[in-house]
């Protein structure tokens, strides 16, 4: 893809008042760089120091003034060094002028470019706009400000702001930084100007756009209202996600010491026939497949072709909708922008017509897009209105894809107001909702809003590019920490002071929050099995895979009460074993069950031929152990488990052992039921002591055997 | 699979990582019986003066041609209440008609044409026996159990009785056989159950009598089976019945379990459904199209310096700052961990705050889950009530093994078709923001709508408002026809019927808006504006001032071209004794390049005449 080249100049204020923050200037100048050196190499950067000691540029030397300003970098191609130079941002003790500082970054692009040049022109400013401007011998600032601004307009030349107000809020603002910012967000009414407040180090990462995005549009052309009534838009994309780059495959073939290696893996991919593998088919030999139940439906291109879906490039209104109509979770993809044509005055008013009528009574637009001719697909989606806060800049819709009838499914859930007495909240419990809804406010005013997506840098990207740099100067350079400014994100303790907690600890002790042993030990037990990579078969044994690992909160211990099991079969050990314990009507039952699931894992071992019931034993074994956890009788699990130790240390249950020491099922200990006689060092090693001696006693041709019938059994 | 499981960390899709939780953890086959009644009852007519019955199978089938293109699934139909019996049980009154199999299109079209053979092959059963101590439907039950005996890990297995007959012992004289039998083919049912498969009930209303489901939710519905019944409302008309068995197709699939952490230690437990994804269109293999034979891929790795094969390399590089940096798995990772935390409850916003823009991919709906966490439903309670009464968004971020991203938690309101839990939506970072509005900033004011004219566009828009719009109408009409395709070569249907383009505007309310559209453009466009625009579109095919002259240069080329005989200068080597300027006549004739000095412009006069 190509990007125009960009030219920026960074204006750096490194006044007194900005002392405290300079160290996260230059660590989000650094990132800038980084940034650039990756994702477009050939761009421009120059740096201007403000508010120094010294003073050292051009305009001053032609024509006094300009005083407390020094361009440290002319603009040059970036590089690392000039990253690792911006590391160390040096402190001054001038007064800083912003005013003055633009004119001097706009006269070095000028110079550099050429004057009326095109040219992608941007300048940076990082200030805390505390200082005042100095006030010019005719005229008023404000005046100043705009023929400066409008000189820029002229010359395409973007500013970008980042006004440095860490741990402030609005209501503490002087005066001085006040009309600051008047004259700043002057600059908006005669260029591209963006003014971000960083309120946070956080912010002030996020404010700074990396890079330019040269825009292009994915539609140019009429909107159609009515076929009489067609508004010239043009499209663009307004989000559109930063993922990390591709990285390329690695080959390491070559020697170490040929530098000239290109390091590339090519990939080949030949379509063989099934026939014979040899045989590599052709492209023109090859036809596409649909499958269609167990057979394959082969249509060949051109027929595809001729028969595809061929929409009219265009697009066209569908209606108008409430915009209650399309719930906001509707919204499918990234977002795009509808902006009228640039220059078409009549579509810029008919747009800003529709745009401000649509705002006023909260109406959207359905339309149908086909952006490009030759699309085989057509798109729904939705407008809303953007209606501009600035008079230079035209109105628009945001559009939105919104989903077809094929790709909802529709699901009930349960109704909150119809779930039990004993799951709603009290009143007490919803109070403490309330306050911590009210107290983890990330928006507490208008102008504030933490962690706006604006404004935060995505984490992940941040710390590949300060990696991929650490690893280009070390190679054996480790991934670094998340960066402290970012930290926020992840830990919201560090955004607010201590009120949030009294409402976080109120919330957490009015709702009270149990984890359920049973699903918890359940599930970090498979997950822990599937890492091993050691996963239990289960065959012909739907029952135990429903009930027990399929699903395993769906049978609940009160639903199977409502069955009345007498014996645990050995058609389904496992449910009928649970039904048993959780029966309620006799305290008999819990030891009939354990007594009979016993009996049961006995039987499935004697009866065992190859190892065919061992699954069946073991998920017995499993239930038994988690019964008598629940149940609290550790003690009848546990003299079990060792008796079926000395079973399992003779020949013919050595391979069953194998399997219960494989899904580590060990000795009831003290910490999961207090009743237990074991610690949970001698639980933990029950098993591992087990393993050293039959290491020791299995000579080779057994183990074989053992193998043997495991492979039989697991196959 | 391999390949894509082993380089997936490289990969920064979130979606990936979701669909192979599926297949990991949850069923995504299904294996399905259709159980029809076919007894006396189903004769009723049902739609257009055909009976019950017909229309069951015309649904199935409908379904059946769904099902095989979207999914992978095994598929039996069996009858009840039939007068012939097929079944390895010998049981009375059920026809097995196929047993569970893989779908195909041969299938499909037996089971069209079974319905004209219907009454002479299977038949139905006019009158039960009154007396009897078996019951189609007990029976029915049992044999159907036994064709989904056969269990695969990961399926899931259901049973869907089709039946308009809402008291199926009713003709039993005898009270205590009546109890009897009810009472036993419960238990059939319950034991079903036990095995895993679900009982599901379709039921057709008939014209004089709405279908009474107390009987048949003792069979389909069981104390904590929250997630397995979703019964539908019986139908009364064709669609209804196409529509309920359509949507039974989608299973409600958790996708990830998770907890939302709430300062310090206060978890919530959540399931997280994909209720919103794009349809994927059907996907293909590439066959030999010499034989139809399916084709393996092979993919080999090739080191670009030495040529040597390789094995899927581990490793990553990037080119920066004219060094290799390389990544391992590991590192990219370790860069991909930010949190150990699933979902992090940051703090709460007000919705004003969320901007149209602010979305990135579709929204996931999250539940509490009260199994693996007691008292999540009632914390998530108290929370979606706070949240809604104080019109707030609850921002976090969610943590996985390839993203790391920050979400907007919008709670859902229970409203009409719409069921109340939260909303994930995934919010953008900075980075994926551009400030596209601003991308044609004028550098001085702009005109914006009048008050005038913002009535007349408010007019307009009320003239076009699409009242009870609901997205879920429209079909994708791009879907549905490489559906049809597919559907039309795979049971060899001769016409491929058009397909209704459901995303076009409606004629006729654009015409009725028509004299309001006319206001509006007249007072934005002014009334000569259709004349503006094809004058200006003119001027545009006859081309600007350049383009003008560039035509006349080629026209006055091409008559002096004719003076000269460039094949036989060409042939005699003479071209080289002519000026550049007469070689550039020859050129600007034929539309070639001017550049170039004088050898490369007879080279090129030379190769355009073939020489």
């Amino acid at each position: 893809m190509a990007r125009s080249k960009e030219t920026l100049m960074l204006l750096l204020d490194v006044g007194p008042s900005m002392h405290p923050y300079l160290a996260d200037v230059s660590k989000c100048m650094t990132t800038l760089i980084h940034r650039k050196l990756m994702l477009s190499k050939n761009d421009e950067v120059g740096v201007v120091y403000f508010g120094t000691t010294e003073t050292d540029n051009e305009l001053n030397k032609e024509m006094e003034g300009y005083h407390n300003i020094v361009v440290v970098e002319p603009i040059a191609v970036v590089s690392q060094d000039l990253a690792h130079r911006l590391e160390n941002i040096p402190c001054g003790f001038g007064s800083s002028d912003f005013l003055d500082v633009i004119v001097v970054g706009c006269d070095m692009l000028m110079k550099k470019l050429g004057e009326n040049k095109k040219g992608n022109k941007r300048l940076c400013l990082v200030t805390d706009a505390a200082s005042p401007v100095r006030e010019p011998s005719e005229g008023t600032v404000e005046d100043q400000v705009r023929n400066i601004a409008e000189r820029m307009g002229e010359q395409g030349i973007k500013l970008d702001v980042v006004v440095v107000r860490v741990g402030q809020n609005f209501l503490i603002n002087s005066t001085g930084q006040h009309q600051n910012d008047v004259l700043l967000d002057l600059f908006k009414l005669h260029t591209q100007a963006e003014i971000g407040i960083a309120r946070t180090a956080t912010s002030m990462l996020g404010i700074i756009r990396p890079r330019a995005v040269s825009p292009t549009t994915l539609y140019r052309g009429d909107f159609e209202l009515t076929p009489d009534l067609r508004i010239k838009v043009w499209v663009y994309k307004k989000t559109s996600q930063e993922k990390l780059p591709t990285l390329k495959k690695y080959s390491n073939e070559a020697p170490a010491s040929d530098s000239h290696a290109t390091r590339e893996v090519k990939i080949d991919t030949e379509y063989k026939s099934s026939d014979n593998p040899d045989v590599s088919v052709p492209p023109e030999q090859r036809t596409k497949a649909y499958k269609y139940g167990k057979n394959f439906i082969p249509i060949s291109s051109s027929m595809e072709d001729s028969l595809k879906f061929k929409p009219e490039k265009g697009v066209k209104l569908k209606g108008f909708v409430k915009r209650s109509d399309i719930p906001r979770h509707y919204f499918l993809k990234e977002s795009s922008i509808f902006l009228p044509e640039p220059g078409h005055q009549k579509s810029i008013v008919a747009v800003s017509a529709l745009a401000r009528a649509m705002k006023e009574h909260d109406y959207a637009a359905v339309v149908r897009c086909v952006w490009r001719q030759g699309q085989t697909n057509v798109v729904m989606g939705i407008l809303l209105p953007f209606v501009s806060a600035q008079e230079n800049v035209a109105d628009g819709f945001y559009f939105n894809v919104i989903p077809f009838l094929d790709d909802m499914r529709e699901f009930r859930f349960t109704s909150f107001s119809s779930m039990p007495e004993s799951l709603q909240p009290s009143c007490e419990q919803q109070e403490a909702a309330y306050n911590l809804v009210r107290m983890l406010d990330l928006s507490p005013s208008e102008d504030e809003e933490l962690l706006q997506p604006e404004q935060t840098i995505n984490p992940v990207l941040q710390r590949f590019y300060y990696f991929l740099h650490l690893r280009s100067l070390n190679p054996e350079a480790k991934v670094p920490p998340l960066d402290e400014s970012l930290r926020c994100i992840v830990e919201p303790d560090l955004l607010r002071l201590d009120e949030n907690q009294y409402a976080i600890n109120q919330f957490s002790q009015q709702l009270t929050l149990t984890p359920n042993i049973q699903e918890n030990g359940k599930k970090s037990f498979w997950k822990g099995e599937r890492r091993d990579g050691n996963v239990l078969q289960i065959k012909d044994e739907p029952a135990f895979m429903d009930v027990d690992m399929k699903n395993p909160g769906s049978v609940s211990f009160n639903s199977l009460a409502s069955r009345k099991v007498e014996e645990i079969g050995s058609a389904n050990p496992v449910a009928d074993f649970e039904a048993l314990m959780a029966r309620r009507d006799s305290p008999e039952w819990v030891g009939k069950a354990i007594q009979g699931m016993k009996k049961m894992i006995y039987d499935l071992l004697d009866s065992a031929y190859n190892g065919n019931t061992y699954e069946k034993a073991l998920a017995c074994l499993i239930s038994l152990r988690l019964g008598c956890v629940i149940q609290e009788e550790p003690l009848e699990f546990n003299f079990f488990l060792r008796d079926l130790k000395t079973k399992g240390s003779t020949i013919r249950l050595q391979d069953f052992w194998q399997q219960v020491m494989g899904k580590k099922i060990t000795l009831i200990s003290k910490d999961e039921a207090p009743d237990s006689n074991v610690g949970a060092a001698e639980a933990a090693s029950f098993l591992t002591s087990e393993k050293l001696i039959a290491k020791k006693e299995e000579p080779a041709d057994e183990i074989d055997e053992m193998e043997a019938l495991l492979g039989g059994a697991m196959s | 699979m391999d390949y894509r499981s082993l380089s997936g960390l490289f990969e920064d899709e979130e979606e990936e990582q979701e669909d192979t939780y599926d297949t990991d953890l949850l069923a995504n086959k299904e294996y399905l019986v259709y159980l029809i009644d076919s007894g006396c009852d189903m004769m009723l007519p049902f739609e257009k003066g055909e009976s019950c019955l017909k229309w069951a199978m015309k649904a199935v089938e409908e379904n059946l041609k769904k099902r095989i293109i979207a999914r992978d699934d095994k598929v039996g139909i069996c009858f009840f209440n039939t007068l012939k019996k097929k079944n390895i049980q010998e049981a009375d009154g059920v026809y097995v008609w196929s047993e569970l199999d893989d779908l195909s299109a041969e299938l499909i079209r037996n089971f069209r044409s079974l319905h004209g053979s219907f009454q002479k092959d299977i038949g139905s059963q006019v009158t039960a026996a009154a007396n009897a101590r078996e019951h189609p439907l007990h029976d029915a039950l049992w044999v159907v159990q036994a064709m989904l005996r056969s269990g695969v890990k990961n399926v899931e297995k259901s049973v869907v009785i089709i039946t308009n007959n809402d008291d199926p012992f009713g003709d039993i004289n005898d009270a205590f056989v009546r109890k009897d039998l009810e009472r036993t083919t419960i238990q059939r049912a319950l034991d079903a159950q036990d095995l895993g498969i679900n009982i599901e009930l379709v039921a057709l209303n008939t014209p004089d009598k709405l279908f009474d489901k107390t009987f048949y939710n003792m069979i389909t519905q069981f104390e904590g089976n929250e997630d397995a019944s979703q019964d539908s409302e019986p139908s009364s008309r064709f669609d209804d019945l196409v529509d309920t068995l359509r949507r039974r197709m989608y299973k409600k699939r958790i996708v990830r379990k998770m907890l939302l952490t709430v300062g310090s230690g206060t978890e919530i437990a959540l399931k997280t459904y994909a209720l919103i994804r794009p349809a994927v269109p059907p996907s293909h293999i590439f066959v030999d199209s010499r034989n139809n034979q399916p084709l393996k891929i092979e993919r080999t790795y090739i080191c670009s310096d030495t040529g040597a094969l390789m094995h899927e390399p581990l490793k990553r590089f990037e080119e920066y700052q004219g060094k290799k940096v390389v990544f391992s798995v590991d590192d990219v990772s370790d860069i991909k961990r930010i949190s150990s935390v699933q979902l992090r409850l940051l703090g709460f916003k007000s919705m004003s705050c969320l901007q149209p823009y602010h979305n990135l991919r579709p929204s996931t709906f999250i539940y509490p889950d009260e199994v693996a966490v007691k008292g999540s439903t009632c914390a998530f309670i108290a929370l979606h009530r706070a949240m809604v009464r104080l019109n707030k968004y609850a921002l976090a971020c969610l943590s996985s093994r390839a993203t790391f991203q920050l979400v907007a938690l919008v709670a859902q309101e229970e409203e009409g078709d719409s069921t109340n839990g939260m909303n994930v939506i995934y919010l953008p970072y900075s980075d994926d923001i551009r400030p596209a509005e601003k991308y044609h900033t004028s550098i001085s004011p702009i005109s914006k709508a009048s008050e005038e004219q913002v009535e007349m566009a408010t007019d307009l828009i009320k003239k076009l408002h699409l009242k009870n719009f609901s997205v879920t109408d429209i079909q994708d009409p791009a879907l549905q026809k490489q559906y049809r395709i597919i559907e039309a070569v795979g049971l060899e249907e001769d016409d491929i019927s058009e397909i209704e383009d459901e995303t076009l505007p409606d004629s006729k309310r654009i015409e009725r808006a028509s004299f309001f559209a006319k206001i509006f453009k007249n007072s934005v466009f002014g009334e000569q504006y259709d004349e503006e625009e094809a004058e200006s579109a003119a001027a545009k095919e006859k081309g600007g001032a350049a383009a003008q002259k560039r035509k006349a240069a080629a026209e006055l080329a091409a008559t002096e071209a004719q003076e000269y005989n460039w094949v036989q200068l060409a042939d005699a080597g003479k071209l080289k004794s002519l000026t550049t300027e007469q070689l550039k006549i020859y050129l600007r004739a034929n539309g070639l390049p001017l550049l170039g000095k004088k050898d490369i412009l007879i080279n090129r006069i030379l190769t355009h005449l073939g020489k």
